[in-house]
């Protein structure tokens, strides 16, 4: 009995094992779709992606789509992937009627590819389309950001209740006592009107004086200060046509500043990128990634952003080429100094080498744009004095520099020492 | 009373308009602003693009044309008009690193920050493709496929120093490939 149950259990063992190392062998020669994609993305995505129109075909179940709609075998695709020019050279029917589609875009030729390199890539393209649980990551963020705003109203209400029942405690304290006091035949005072403090002050002649001094003083000090401030935008903040956020494109993605705004380096103007500017990345941006949503801003949003900048410079993302059809975007301009100050971006960005953020804060941080600086004379000034011109590497300060460290008796120059005060340098 | 009078004057602010200002004919440009909107300018745009057929001045004529046949020419036959010694390194890393690095990383492996982000996808190493000077001038001048045109970032020599630059990056790779 016993020997008998031991021989099945290791005849069953022994079949366990084999199932399981045959298992293993035809494993290693299935096709490895990480693999697939890491290839994919490397080689094919600059011009495929899976479910959209690029500079080539959508490459979901390419493999079953040619085989069902051209008759087409993975021989095809092998020689397509390896070089596709040789064989549409070669008259191929399918191979030039979609050279043709495409414009006679060209493909990259992967002479260097094996079979297995290939087969692994089909099997990705092969892969189930993950739609993303976008209705769950939405709901729970929702409860989360309910949650946070609950508890802040549970907090505020739980203070409320408090407070009103605090003064209803002392109401009602007052009332008892007051009973009190009218069964004892106490006489509860009223407050006394009379001669009163009101009166005694308007007599007092001195008194009134001084508080209508001190009335004066601290009315002027307000109209002063508003008076100052009127000219001066610091904070401005306006809505733009397209929502174009700073912190994304040079905070969470490290755009330089001078890739959009190239011409600070050497003009005048920083200026605003043109949209073939923004058409660069965007052609193969076209939505944001699930993570790119803020609790503020949902991804819906953004991409509605990213839509208005397609429509604006007529780009069709369905067929991936333009339209001609444009409509300008009207950027409202921030920073504006008055027509009689002049300020020159390449003097401060390209010779002193100040950053950007000096003067216009910490733009990689917002979400939308705001003037950080007062733009007033007096802060152009303060900063002439203080800052130091920068002189390693400028053959055009050498003698200048000498000269003026001479005749100051110090080693390092500030701007204003150089002329930076000179009413003229400014004004013309 | 002066703390409504405060919230009427502190009402007036409001960060989504411009504040007012004294004697505004002192503030507001008489000739026309970069980027201004003004009627005489075709759809009232002061930013117009430079006429067909005209050259900015320092700018010269690039015989090759944006297509594949215009690119195999660009690849055999352009070379950079740079002296050995006018090859400013320094300045074409500085630019590389503002316009290419972003993509194509600071080293050129194709590993750039949009790149390890998974924005942009399909950046070649400068190491797995045959270009010359003369194709990667091209490829700044018209872009390629995916990449777009760097002409109206850098001006011609800019556009050669980084050509010079980009194959500094690749002699680099193609030596740690070894
Ligand atoms: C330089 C851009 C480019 C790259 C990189 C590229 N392709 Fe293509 N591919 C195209 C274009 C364009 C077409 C359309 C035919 C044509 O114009 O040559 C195409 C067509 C195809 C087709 C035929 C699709 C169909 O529906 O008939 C397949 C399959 C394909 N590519 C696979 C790949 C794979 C796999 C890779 C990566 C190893 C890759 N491609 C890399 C541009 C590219
Ligand atoms: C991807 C392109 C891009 C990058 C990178 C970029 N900007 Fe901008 N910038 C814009 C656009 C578009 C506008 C106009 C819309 C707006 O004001 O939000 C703008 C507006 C501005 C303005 C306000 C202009 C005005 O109207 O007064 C300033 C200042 C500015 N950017 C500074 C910076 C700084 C500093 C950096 C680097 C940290 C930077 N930008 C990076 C595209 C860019
Ligand atoms: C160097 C590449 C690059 C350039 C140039 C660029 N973008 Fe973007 N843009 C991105 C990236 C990366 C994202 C974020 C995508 C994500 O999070 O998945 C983005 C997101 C956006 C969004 C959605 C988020 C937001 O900011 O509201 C808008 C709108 C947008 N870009 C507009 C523009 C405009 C307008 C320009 C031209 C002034 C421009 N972009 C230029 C790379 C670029
Ligand atoms: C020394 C301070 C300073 C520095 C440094 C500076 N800016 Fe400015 N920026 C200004 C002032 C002042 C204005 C207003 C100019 C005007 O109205 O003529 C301005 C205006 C702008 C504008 C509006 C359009 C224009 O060109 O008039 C943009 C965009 C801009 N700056 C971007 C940048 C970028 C990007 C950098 C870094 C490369 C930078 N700025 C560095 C002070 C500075
Ligand atoms: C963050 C500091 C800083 C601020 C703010 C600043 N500047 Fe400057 N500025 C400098 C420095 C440093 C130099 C010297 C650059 C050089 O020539 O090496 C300079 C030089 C200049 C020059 C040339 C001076 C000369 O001797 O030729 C002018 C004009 C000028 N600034 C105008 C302005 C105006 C107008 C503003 C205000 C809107 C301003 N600057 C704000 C730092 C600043
Ligand atoms: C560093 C550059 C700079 C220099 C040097 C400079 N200014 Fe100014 N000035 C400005 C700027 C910028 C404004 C605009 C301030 C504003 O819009 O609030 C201004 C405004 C003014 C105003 C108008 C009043 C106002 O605040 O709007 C007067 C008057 C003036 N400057 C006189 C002078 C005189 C006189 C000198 C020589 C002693 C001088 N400035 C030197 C930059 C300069
Ligand atoms: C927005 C991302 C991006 C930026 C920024 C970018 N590139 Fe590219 N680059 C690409 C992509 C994608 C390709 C692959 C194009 C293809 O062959 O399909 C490429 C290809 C190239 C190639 C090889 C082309 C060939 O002949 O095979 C060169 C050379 C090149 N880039 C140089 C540059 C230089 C120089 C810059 C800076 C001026 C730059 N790139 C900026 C995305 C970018």
């Amino acid at each position: 009995m016993f020997q008998h149950n031991m021989q099945k259990f290791s005849l069953t063992l022994l079949w366990l094992i084999f199932t399981l190392f045959f298992s293993s062998l035809t494993h290693a020669q299935d096709d490895d779709p990480i693999k697939g994609k890491a290839l994919f993305n490397a080689n094919c995505a600059a011009c495929h992606q899976l479910d959209k129109k690029m500079t080539g075909p959508a490459l979901r179940n390419v493999e079953t789509r040619l085989y069902e709609d051209e008759g087409l075998d993975r021989e095809w695709l092998y020689a397509w992937i390896r070089n596709s020019s040789a064989l549409i050279k070669s008259g191929d029917d399918y191979a030039n009627r979609i050279y043709n589609e495409y414009n006679g875009a060209a493909m990259t030729a992967y002479p260097q590819f094996s079979d297995q390199d290939i087969s692994n890539i089909l099997a990705y393209t092969a892969q189930e389309k993950v739609t993303p649980p976008a209705v769950a990551t939405v709901a729970t963020t929702q409860t989360s950001s309910n949650e946070d705003g609950f508890s802040k109203m549970l907090v505020l209400s739980a203070l409320a209740v408090l407070f009103t029942l605090l003064a209803l405690g002392l109401f009602l304290v007052n009332q008892t006592l007051r009973r009190f006091a009218n069964k004892n035949d106490i006489e509860v005072k009223k407050a006394v009107k009379g001669p009163s403090l009101w009166k005694a002050f308007v007599k007092n002649q001195f008194l009134m004086l001084v508080t209508a001094i001190i009335f004066l003083l601290s009315s002027a000090y307000f109209v002063y200060g508003y008076l100052m401030q009127i000219g001066i935008d610091q904070g401005y903040e306006p809505i733009q046509p397209i929502h174009y956020s700073h912190r994304i494109h040079s905070g969470d993605n490290g755009i330089d500043c001078k890739y959009c705004h190239s011409s600070a380096r050497v003009s005048k103007h920083s200026g605003i990128p043109s949209l073939n500017v923004c058409m660069n990345c965007h052609k193969s941006i076209y939505e944001v990634a699930e993570s790119t949503a803020t609790e503020e801003y949902s991804k819906e949003f953004y991409d509605g952003e990213i839509q208005k900048l397609y429509n604006a410079v007529g780009w069709d993302d369905e067929n991936q080429r333009y339209t001609g059809k444009t409509k300008p975007v009207k950027w409202i301009r921030i920073h504006n100094l008055p027509d009689f100050a002049y300020f020159n971006h390449s003097q401060h960005v390209s010779v002193a080498g100040i950053e950007c953020q000096t003067c216009h804060g910490p733009v990689e941080e917002m979400e939308i744009m705001y003037q950080h600086s007062p733009l007033t004379m007096g802060w152009c000034i303060n900063c002439h004095r203080e800052t130091n011109v920068k002189v390693e590497d400028n053959g055009y300060y050498e003698k200048i520099h000498k000269a003026l460290s001479e005749k100051y008796g110090v080693d390092k120059l500030t701007a204003a020492q150089m002329g930076g005060l000179e009413c003229g340098k400014c004004h013309y | 009373m002066l703390f409504l009078a405060l919230l009427l004057v502190s009402s007036c602010q409001n960060k989504r308009k411009p504040n007012y200002q004294y004697f505004p004919n002192m503030y507001e440009p008489v000739g026309y602003e970069a980027y201004g909107e003004y009627d005489v300018f075709p759809n009232g745009q002061e930013a117009l693009i430079p006429p067909e057929g005209t050259l900015a001045r320092g700018h010269s004529l690039y015989p090759y044309e944006n297509t594949n046949e215009g690119y195999d020419l660009a690849l055999l036959n352009l070379k950079s008009p740079l002296l050995t010694s006018a090859i400013d390194s320094k300045r074409g890393k500085e630019l590389y690193e503002i316009y290419c690095g972003i993509c194509h990383g600071n080293k050129g492996a194709g590993m750039g920050k949009l790149v390890k982000r998974e924005k942009i996808l399909g950046v070649p190493s400068y190491a797995d493709r045959p270009i010359t000077t003369g194709s990667i001038y091209h490829v700044i001048y018209y872009g390629k496929n995916s990449m777009g045109s760097y002409a109206n970032f850098l001006d011609e020599e800019e556009r050669w120093q980084v050509t010079a630059y980009v194959e500094a990056l690749r002699l680099e790779l193609l030596k740690d490939k070894e």
